[in-house]
């Protein structure tokens, strides 16, 4: 199978650029619903964006990301509840803080196994938090949750706030932009991330594990970070949905919603840069939308898993990719 | 003194319906090398498909009569198991991990959905079951008697389990299947056969483990999600692909499941999953697991 060629530097920066033009304009054109549609998709591509640095960049399928994002999430929630914060750039510090604390303890744990080993042992701890946050409920809520109030929120320090009857509209447009900043500031480290030598070396270690270990990398310590680093991205992305979805509950912690971001990235496509965050705003899309028409949901998310799988295990932006390099060839052959 | 008999007995009922959807998750690990996480719903659909059968039947027959529905819960699942395998199942097996998980995973929202479709949202339950058998004495707290004889289909079904694994031709040919496919094959044995068999055994057990809750416990939705992690807790332990380990994995579990109970409930779950990640990180390959 022959590669396709990937696109210069060039026209990739100039598709990305298109792409924030198109969406700076967002809120201008779209209402309220599609805008707050919107920035639900891009934090939840963030987390995708996190998971596949260890799916598509290491090889290692965690079934254990909720861990994180429902930390960043819980971070945000117990932060304002108890400490009285109302500061978004003290919440994703708090949330950074945490899903790194807790990406490092877990990482530790993790990084010694693969493959199926390292499914089950992120399944099992992430359901450790879910049990704690069910179940300690004088703290969290339990079932209930902890409510996070837009209207309590602050922006930049404190000069953006969300008082009044009417201030729902102006809290989307203005976190939409929020969201956006933060995606790009995350799309641009993790693209220095997976380009850098750190980022080549999992890689290596990825396609060939025993050849990388006879080169002198220290495996263990490569995954550990690239562990550490997926947890933090996943955890900003919790915290910022939070304010969003104004309430977090143990759900974010339950397992199905790990596989939520696996489904991300196999949607979009996990062998690429690109495609967990387009299969994350398309999920959400299709959530949204199936659960709109029918109650019965999830039979929909899960023939369309089913069908990917079996059918396009490239994904969305991989099978496209992969179409259009067919397209090109055959323009070249028949000139 | 009769407290501690009593959760001990609880305890082996408990251990007896994890050993039954364990024992399943491992035979399909083992032969096939497939982690199933529709395990748990296939479990869910064996409760659903009882109550149900129990509840249509009620009416006309006498209660003792019900106890013939039990099988058809794991009957029902078996059947749907056997449709599973070759259709979907069997294009996965030498395609990486991530989308065997993925693929059952998927299984899995279509199985949890179909169950709220055919049953809708109210708790199911056969508790007639329970009471046609009456309670025992157990010095002076009653006990359902229903409890003990399930303990004993647990303890049938471990038997007949390891005597059909090792000491049946199909045992034979499964195990050899299990230990190396290709060679199996070339030996002549129908290696597609015996993974649809073996899928569907896995499925008959995890039914049977539904259909010996229902009458105890009502069937409600999320049973099944709820359920496949502590299995997995339970084969970790005990080791993948291991049906010794699937029963003394599902003894440890539910006697500290029990005893965290007992003592200090909130931590319950979240001692077990600590467990597992410990016996994860200390013998990866469990207390029976081969050495990969």
């Amino acid at each position: 199978m022959s590669a396709p060629q990937a696109p210069s530097l060039v026209r990739r920066a100039a598709a990305a650029a298109a792409v924030l033009a198109a969406l700076l304009v967002v809120p201008a054109v779209a209402g309220t619903y599609q805008t707050q549609l919107l920035t639900y998709g891009l934090t939840l591509a963030i987390a995708a964006l996190g998971f596949n640095l260890l799916l598509g960049y290491s090889g290692l399928l965690s079934f254990g990301h909720s861990a994180f994002f429902g930390t960043g999430a819980y971070a945000v929630a117990l932060m304002m509840r108890y400490l009285g914060v109302t500061s978004m750039e003290l919440f994703i510090l708090g949330g950074i803080a945490c899903s790194a604390v807790l990406a490092a303890l877990f990482g530790v744990v993790c990084v010694r196994h693969t493959r199926i080993f390292f499914a089950i042992l992120t399944l099992a701890l992430s359901q450790v938090l879910w049990t704690l946050a069910y179940k300690f409920f004088w703290i969290t809520g339990g079932t209930d949750g902890l409510r996070v109030p837009f209207s309590k929120l602050t922006l930049l320090g404190g000069l953006v706030g969300f008082p009044g009857a009417d201030a729902f509209a102006k809290f989307i447009t203005s976190y939409y932009y929020y969201v956006l900043a933060a995606f790009c500031v995350c799309v641009a480290l993790m693209w220095l991330i997976v380009h850098s030598p750190f980022g080549k070396t999992l890689q290596a270690i990825r396609d060939n594990e025993t050849r990388a270990r006879f080169l002198g990398v220290r495996i263990w310590r490569y995954r550990w970070l690239a562990f550490l680093v997926s947890g933090i991205f996943t955890g900003v992305a919790g915290s910022l949905w939070v304010p969003l979805n104004g309430l977090t509950t143990p759900d974010v912690l339950y397992w199905p919603q790990s596989g939520k971001i696996v489904f991300f990235a196999v949607l979009g496509g996990f062998r690429n840069f690109t495609g967990p965050m387009i299969g994350a705003v398309i999920f959400n899309y299709l959530e949204v939308y199936a659960v709109a028409v029918t109650e019965y949901w999830q039979i929909t998310l899960g023939v369309i898993l089913i069908v990917l799988v079996t059918f396009l295990p490239a994904g969305i932006v991989g099978s496209a990719a992969r179409l259009a390099a067919r397209f090109k060839r055959r323009r070249e052959a028949a000139p | 003194m009769e407290i501690v008999v009593i959760q001990v007995l609880n305890s082996l009922f408990y251990a007896a319906v994890l050993f039954l959807i364990a024992a399943g998750l491992s035979l399909i690990f083992g032969v096939m090398g497939i982690v199933n996480m529709a395990h748990g719903s296939f479990y869910a659909l064996g409760a659903y498909v009882t109550a149900w059968s129990v509840a249509a039947a009620a009416s006309a027959i006498p209660p003792a009569a019900l106890f013939i529905f039990l099988p058809l819960g794991a009957i029902a699942v078996a059947v749907i198991g056997l449709a599973i395998e070759p259709t979907l199942i069997r294009r996965f097996y030498r395609r990486p991990e991530e989308y065997q998980l993925l693929v059952t995973f998927g299984l899995l929202l279509v199985l949890e959905d179909v169950i709220r479709l055919v049953w809708g949202g109210t708790p199911r339950t056969a508790s007639g079951l329970v009471d046609s058998l009456g309670l025992l004495q157990i010095g002076g707290l009653p006990y359902p008697v229903y409890n003990l004889a399930m303990i004993g289909v647990g303890i049938a079904a471990a038997l007949g389990l390891w005597a059909f694994v090792y000491r049946t031709k199909f045992g034979v040919l499964l195990r050899a299947t299990a230990q190396d496919r290709r060679m199996a094959a070339a030996l002549g044995i129908d290696v597609g056969r015996i993974y649809s068999l073996a899928f569907g055994l896995g499925c008959f057990m995890a039914g049977l483990a539904g259909a010996i809750v229902v009458p105890s416990q009502a069937a409600v939705l999320g049973m099944g999600v709820e359920v496949i992690v502590l299995s997995f807790v339970v084969v970790v332990i005990g080791g993948l692909g291991s049906l010794e380990g699937a029963l003394v994995g599902a003894l440890i579990v539910s006697a500290l499941r029990t005893i965290t109970i007992q003592f200090w409930e909130e931590i319950e779950l979240a001692a077990l999953y600590l467990i597992a990640a410990i016996v994860l990180l200390i013998l990866p390959t469990g207390l029976f697991g081969k050495k990969a």
